[in-house]
């Protein structure tokens, strides 16, 4: 079974999103989503870790037998995090401290090992690279997404310390609003912001789902 | 080769790989990476010391004093002295304020040569989120009321928070927290006092000093 590649962006983006359909990965999703810088240093360092890991587990597939698969994967995907968390620390410390635990932590985001065993074991390299990117954009768009909703309702800001990222220390950021809605910054905000945003995902497929049936159900003649 | 050893090797093999790639990117980082360190240090301990500028690195000059010191705090005491054009202008002090509401309260306390205050900050604290953690800089203005006092601006006896008849504000429904900060700003100003030539002496007797109490 091969896949075009406009169907595996599809599928990562969109109908097979790590975060909002097979909901992996929660653990950094809810814990780090609280700024839009936040959310996309972590979502650009899981795409890093997890198109890497694809491209490293699906060149040595045939190498590997059943019962190293899994010990292989913890090795590739630790040492990429590790080498991660270094460049973090060195070329973006302000980055580093603020997600602290959680660039580690990558290492344990299901969504990393799941495409390594679902798809990067049984396919050629190359579309395992687009399907570690395309799974990885998925996941970081879901965590800026949900990260700039959270900052803008729990601080009335956008983009604060984007500059983090480029290696500089805090930025104040747009302020769109003064005060804040302070739940939506808590644990439970961010349940309720994930909530929401698969809701919407739903309504949307429902949607076009309905819209597409009709269109085909219309021309038929009875 | 039976398929135990092959697999075995194969193992080996990647764990030799991706040991590689993180000893590669650990060479290419150490040097940044200690350098990102010693300069985010450097910016904590000079957010104490106000606008004082200083010459060279501040933990250069430091000397730590163990136990019994006369300084706030049963653990040991990190002293840093700020240089510039080879006269000493203010000291730093990393002591602990031990009578916390909720436990120890470290702190950095910058003393200028004149023994004015140059600034204090909490850098860390246990106390309760939304009232004693107003003694940080970032939530409230609370701990700037010291910068610039000093022993003679009060007089000793008003070094106390209103509730106990001094001049301090203290912060509302944490004056267990105000008071343990307090106590240990004045203690460290009481310590400088008497220790003042010592302290604020050339490197030598700052490093003779160090041998004494280590």
């Amino acid at each position: 079974m091969t896949k075009t590649l406009r169907q595996q962006l599809t599928e990562g983006l969109w109908s097979d999103n790590p975060g909002l359909v097979q909901l992996l990965g929660l653990c950094p999703l809810l814990a780090v989503t609280t700024t839009f810088a936040n959310g996309l240093g972590l979502g650009l360092a899981t795409l890093f870790v997890l198109t890497a890991s694809n491209a490293l587990v699906s060149a040595t597939r045939s190498l590997l037998s059943a019962e190293i698969r899994v010990p292989v994967y913890v090795l590739i995907i630790a040492s990429l995090v590790t080498a991660v968390e270094l460049t973090f620390e060195a070329w973006f410390p302000a980055m580093d401290r603020s997600l602290g635990i959680f660039i580690p932590l990558i290492v344990t985001n299901c969504a990393i090992v799941a495409r390594a065993e679902v798809f990067a074991s049984r396919n050629p390299v190359g579309p395992s690279i687009v399907d570690g990117f395309a799974m990885g954009l998925g996941f970081a768009l879901l965590l800026t997404g949900i990260g700039a909703f959270r900052e803008l309702v729990g601080h009335g800001t956008l983009f604060a310390d984007l500059g983090m990222l480029a290696g500089l220390d805090g930025s104040a950021g747009l302020r769109l609003f003064d005060g804040g809605f302070l739940l939506a910054l808590l644990p439970p905000g961010a349940f309720f912001c994930l909530a929401l945003a698969v809701a919407a995902k739903n309504a949307l497929d429902l949607r076009s789902r309905r819209a597409h049936g009709l269109r085909r159900a219309n021309p038929e003649p009875r | 080769m039976n398929r135990i050893g092959k697999s075995g090797l194969t193992l080996a093999g990647i764990a030799v790989v991706c040991t590689a790639i993180v000893a590669l990117t650990y060479e290419l980082t150490a040097e940044r990476i200690a350098e990102n360190r010693q300069a985010h240090a450097e910016a904590l301990l000079a957010s104490a010391l106000g606008d004082i500028s200083y010459d060279g690195s501040l933990t250069d000059r430091q000397v730590t004093l163990t136990p019994p010191h006369g300084l706030p705090g049963d653990d040991a005491a990190d002293i840093y002295r700020a240089d510039l054009n080879g006269r000493p202008v203010a000291v730093l002090f990393a002591v602990t304020a031990m009578d916390g509401y909720a436990g120890p309260i470290r702190l950095l306390i910058g003393v200028r040569a004149d023994g004015r205050l140059s600034g204090v900050r909490v850098v860390s604290h246990d106390e309760t989120p939304g009232l004693g953690d107003r003694i940080e800089s970032r939530r409230s203005d609370w701990i700037y009321q010291f910068d610039g006092r000093s022993l003679a601006d009060p007089v000793p006896t008003a070094w106390a928070i209103r509730a106990d008849g001094g001049d301090f504000d203290q912060i509302t429904g944490a004056s267990v927290s105000s008071r343990a900060v307090l106590k240990a700003v004045r203690d460290t100003l009481l310590y400088f006092a008497d220790n003042r030539d010592t302290i604020l002496g050339t490197g030598e007797t700052l490093t003779a000093a160090d041998d004494e109490d280590s």
